[in-house]
């Protein structure tokens, strides 16, 4: 008989040290590290004997499982370095900790006693999304210490939405808890993919709503693995046209009288010319908009599918079964935002969902951003920024070149009235981030612009690999990993729960958390003891674990934490989103102006901006989109998506994740017949802002006229300053979308031709 | 013991490949060696309407499939020196890799691309369903990681009786050849 395999080994020697990832992924899932002699064996996930409806298992994706090849990746940088070549030309020597310190001190002297605190900046940035001690947080912690700094608001996954929900309901926090979604009949994933995003625990209550009884339906650009896993109808849709879809949704809910008329009338306002604010002029309503009485457009199915692609048929069918299965959830997700008209998407959805009545509904959905949250951790005290600055994140370019002219108008916060930015960004901390070059919009011109000195004065990066942005610092820092250092780890919304991301190992090579080492800067600063407050990391962390147990009785200890890793708070309930608005409006007003569900909007209306900021969501053909003069000379709309395997730009150099979802992109079988283009040739995708270059998938996953790209490559250019990588960012505007001043990253138009 | 064997929960697989990285991270496998792969397929296809509206009959579904230590395994009936063996007590499919010569002959006889060549050792390697982890009362690497809850594994005729005899969709081969212990709850775009 053949002797037994590998099976009977014990591994008994390993050690089980719970900990989560804090790079900006959807799932912050519980990471279980088996560690064997110091070094990470395997990683397991939640394996939690309870995995129900109100306490699943918080399981690791694809990503969280390959963290392995993230954390003993070899090509992680080791020690400090100082650029010796051209700026952005990625040459470097090797340097001490302590000049490397001493530069940065230095620098930020003298650019702050030069152009004053102003001119001082961290970039956006999200690969380390730890709650607590974050070199994003601790910058600002150190910078208001010491005479402040320029600020930002907004996000580049979200702007659009953040901004123009409140205009709507009052707040962003428009979602419910999503164990409601089993009491639902019809779900529609709006532009929504949690199948790869992980967006929270959203592919565990989606199955669960599905096995309840509830359709899924998908409307979407391309067929995602989340319609395949769960939708039972694919709705494709060209980028850009979700408000002519929508606008025609409600054509047909209002003249068949399909719509919640006293939800209407009892909640919300604009809607009809009966229920306007005062003083606005006859037919801005949306029933005056959708039955064309001012610009003579009836918004029918007929009108609307030559807009979208979708045929006029399944748009009646989408409306009706929207508006007759009660009740019905419309989740969006943040793709279809990140447009230049992205603010309508998001307005048009909630619409769709005052129309039918579904807001304050348990398995009805509020739609719009669909903030939620109904636990929380105790928060580190933040110092405040002395200059109350902010500006969109998505602007730091403008604030690079010209700042001193950027008023209220581009969106900066925190200027009185007629005054600009005191100066423009000199110096830049780019701390666990991407999104100095590779992750913002036009990657040539902003390489253009980080390459002259002039502008930029000095710029600091620290990061755990040579990434695209790394490439352009003047002092590079080698960034530990979650796996080396302590913080607290939150989802993104949904999910009831807490993980303590604990230090598994010690740092690497000469690797530091940024924590550590702006501690050391902040003593040759004079201010180290206000910054660390006397307290390392794992001290924050344990601070949050005893200060949340002071107000939360049931929180884990501190020694529960470190054993489980994981706090779940339990709910017998759903929390819905405006239920209390909804059953006793008298008490309970929303947040709005008028204290109703404003379809239309008094403070949008006052923008005075009726074209690019209607009052009432509208379909506004963008100047990128499949309406526009541009696509004589570039005749495809170019998307981006969040790609399984990335999370963001992290793991772009992971190899298992190249072999689990490869860098092509998705090309319709038309598309690709006209232009004679086969399965994986590599293929030239170029518009009057740059060249990449990318192996072709040729798939009917994907609308006609639309090619896709997923996000997060590294840029890499040749020679001739062509990317070859396939990093979308090289074909994205720096113009922003009117409203939220957000990064319109999807709204493209391209041609592509064959090599 | 029970022969084991697989349920996949097709109709619900997202395809996210967390079941084929939680694999490679238990067996330490590299690049090119999947004991379990998610294979993706797709139908159909777009027409113009004269409204430059798009009609599709697009279908499309993922396939999450390991070595299905079936009851006739041609990787062990081919085997030319007995390594590749089934297992009396619980019918899993292994390599003794004392034996392998690393021919790859079985590799060319199984119709699921299971056995998988592994050029460092220069032998074959394959799912063993994590039997080191089922001795511990712990779950095998894939089932513990699916965010779906699409795949178990257990005695086969329990899950036959949970789940029913459907070893055979659009994509496979004919349950014939080997007999897998393979049960599917089939996709709605994946029936024969």
């Amino acid at each position: 008989k053949p002797k037994a395999v590998a099976a009977t080994q014990k591994d008994d020697e390993e050690t089980i040290i719970p900990t989560c990832g804090t790079t900006n992924c959807g799932g912050r899932c519980l990471i279980k590290t088996h560690v064997k002699d110091g070094k990470i064996v395997r990683i397991t996930t939640d394996d939690a004997e309870e995995d129900s409806l109100i306490c699943p298992q918080i399981r690791a994706c694809l990503r969280g499982r390959s963290y392995r090849k993230f954390v003993y990746n070899p090509n992680r940088l080791k020690y400090p370095m100082k650029r010796v070549g051209k700026r952005g030309e990625g040459k470097f020597e090797r340097i001490s900790w302590d000049e490397a310190i001493d530069t940065i001190y230095k620098e930020t002297k003298r650019i702050t006693d030069k152009y004053g605190p102003a001119s001082r900046y961290s970039t956006y940035a999200s690969g380390n999304w730890g709650g607590i001690a974050s070199g994003r947080t601790m910058f600002k912690k150190l910078m208001a210490l010491t005479g402040g700094y320029l600020g930002y608001h907004n996000t580049y996954s979200s702007a659009q939405t953040s901004n123009a929900t409140p205009y709507t309901y009052g707040t962003g926090a428009t979602g419910s808890s999503l164990d409601s979604l089993v009491n639902s009949k019809l779900i529609i994933l709006w532009g929504h993919n949690p199948a790869e995003t992980i967006f929270g625990t959203s592919n565990f209550y989606l199955k669960r709503a599905k096995e309840a009884g509830a359709k899924i339906y998908v409307v979407d650009p391309r067929y995602t693995n989340s319609g395949i896993g769960l939708a039972d109808e694919w709705f494709p849709i060209r980028p850009t046209t979700d408000n002519a879809l929508m606008d025609a949704m409600t054509y047909v809910i209002l003249t068949e009288k399909l719509h919640d008329k006293d939800f209407l009338d009892k909640y919300c306002i604009g809607h009809d010319e009966d229920h306007m604010p005062e003083n606005i002029p006859e037919g801005e309503s949306l029933e005056s908009y959708i039955l064309g009485k001012k610009d003579g457009i009836e918004k029918t199915p007929e009108w609307a599918e030559k807009i979208c692609g979708l045929p006029a048929n399944k748009i009646r069918q989408l409306a009706r079964d929207y508006a007759m299965a009660k009740p019905a959830a419309l989740l969006q997700g943040y793709g279809p935002q990140r447009h230049m008209n992205g603010e309508q998407i998001v307005r048009g959805a909630t619409v769709l969902a005052s129309l039918t009545g579904n807001v304050g509904k348990n398995g009805g959905w509020a739609s719009g951003q669909g903030g939620f949250s109904r636990t929380s951790v105790a928060s580190v005290p933040q110092v405040e920024n002395p200059l109350g600055i902010t500006i969109p994140c998505f602007l730091w370019t403008d604030a690079v070149t010209h700042g001193t002219e950027m008023s209220a108008d581009d969106g900066v916060r925190g200027l009185k009235d007629g005054e600009t930015l005191p100066s423009n960004i000199k110096l830049i901390f780019n701390l666990a981030g991407n999104a100095l070059l590779n992750q913002h919009g036009d990657i040539n011109e902003t390489a253009k612009i980080l390459e002259d000195e002039s502008l930029v004065e000095f710029i600091v990066v620290s990061d755990v690999f040579m990434t695209p942005s790394a490439k352009f610092a003047d002092i590079l820092l080698p960034s530990n990993t979650f796996f080396e250092r302590h913080d607290i780890g939150l989802p993104w919304g949904y999910g009831d729960y807490a993980i303590l991301s604990q230090k598994v190992s010690e740092n690497l090579y000469e690797s530091k958390s940024d924590y550590e080492w702006l501690t050391l800067l902040a003593e040759k600063m004079g201010v180290k003891d206000k910054f660390t407050e006397g307290k390392t990391e794992k001290d924050w962390a344990r601070w949050v674990v005893e200060e949340t147990k002071k107000q939360d009785p049931s929180f884990s200890t501190w020694e529960q934490m470190q054993k489980n890793g994981i706090h779940k708070w339990k709910f017998d309930k759903p929390t819905i989103g405006f239920e209390k608005q909804i059953n006793d409006p008298e008490n309970n007003p929303f947040p709005t102006p008028s204290g109703k569900i404003e379809i239309f909007s008094k403070d949008l209306w006052d923008m005075d901006n009726h074209e690019e900021i209607p009052a009432i969501p509208k379909h506004i053909a963008v100047g990128e989109g499949p309406e526009s003069e541009l696509t004589k000379k570039y005749p495809l709309q170019m998307i981006g998506w969040h790609y399984k395997r990335r999370c963001h730009s992290i793991h772009d150099n992971n190899p298992w994740m190249e072999e689990a979802g490869k860098q092509e992109m998705w090309v319709n079988e038309m598309d690709a017949q006209k232009r004679n283009l086969k399965d994986g040739d590599i293929a030239k995708v170029f518009n009057d802002r740059g060249v990449v270059q990318i192996p072709v998938k040729i798939t009917n996953k994907i609308v006609p006229g639309v090619v896709a790209i997923p996000q997060g490559a590294w840029y890499t250019p040749n020679k001739d300053g062509i990317d070859t990588r396939g990093s979308i960012n090289v074909l994205t505007t720096l113009k922003p979308s009117p409203l939220a001043k957000g990064n319109p990253q999807h709204t493209n138009l391209v041609e592509v031709e064959k090599i | 013991m029970a022969q084991l064997g697989f349920y996949i929960d097709q109709a619900r697989c997202i395809g996210c490949e967390a079941c084929v990285i939680a694999c490679k991270d238990k067996n330490d496998n590299p690049v090119g060696v999947n004991f379990r792969r998610v294979y993706s397929f797709e139908e159909g296809s777009f027409t113009e309407d004269k409204n430059g509206s798009f009609i599709q009959n697009i279908q499309s579904y993922f396939l999450s499939i390991s070595c299905n230590h079936c009851d006739e395994p041609k990787c062990v009936e081919n085997c030319p020196t007995t390594a590749m063996f089934k297992r009396e007590e619980d019918g899993v499919v292994v390599v003794d890799q004392d034996k392998c010569v690393g021919c790859r002959y079985c590799e060319w006889n199984c119709p699921y691309g299971a056995p998988q060549y592994n050029e460092e050792l220069g032998k074959m390697t394959k799912c063993d369903l994590c039997i080191d982890l089922l001795e511990k009362g712990e779950r095998p690497a894939c089932e513990g990681a699916c965010p779906v809850r699409a795949i178990e594994i257990g005695p086969i005729d329990e899950l036959r009786a949970k789940y029913g005899n459907v070893s055979e969709v659009k994509g496979l081969p004919t349950a014939s050849i080997t007999k897998p212990n393979l049960v599917i709850n089939t996709h709605k775009d994946a029936s024969e």
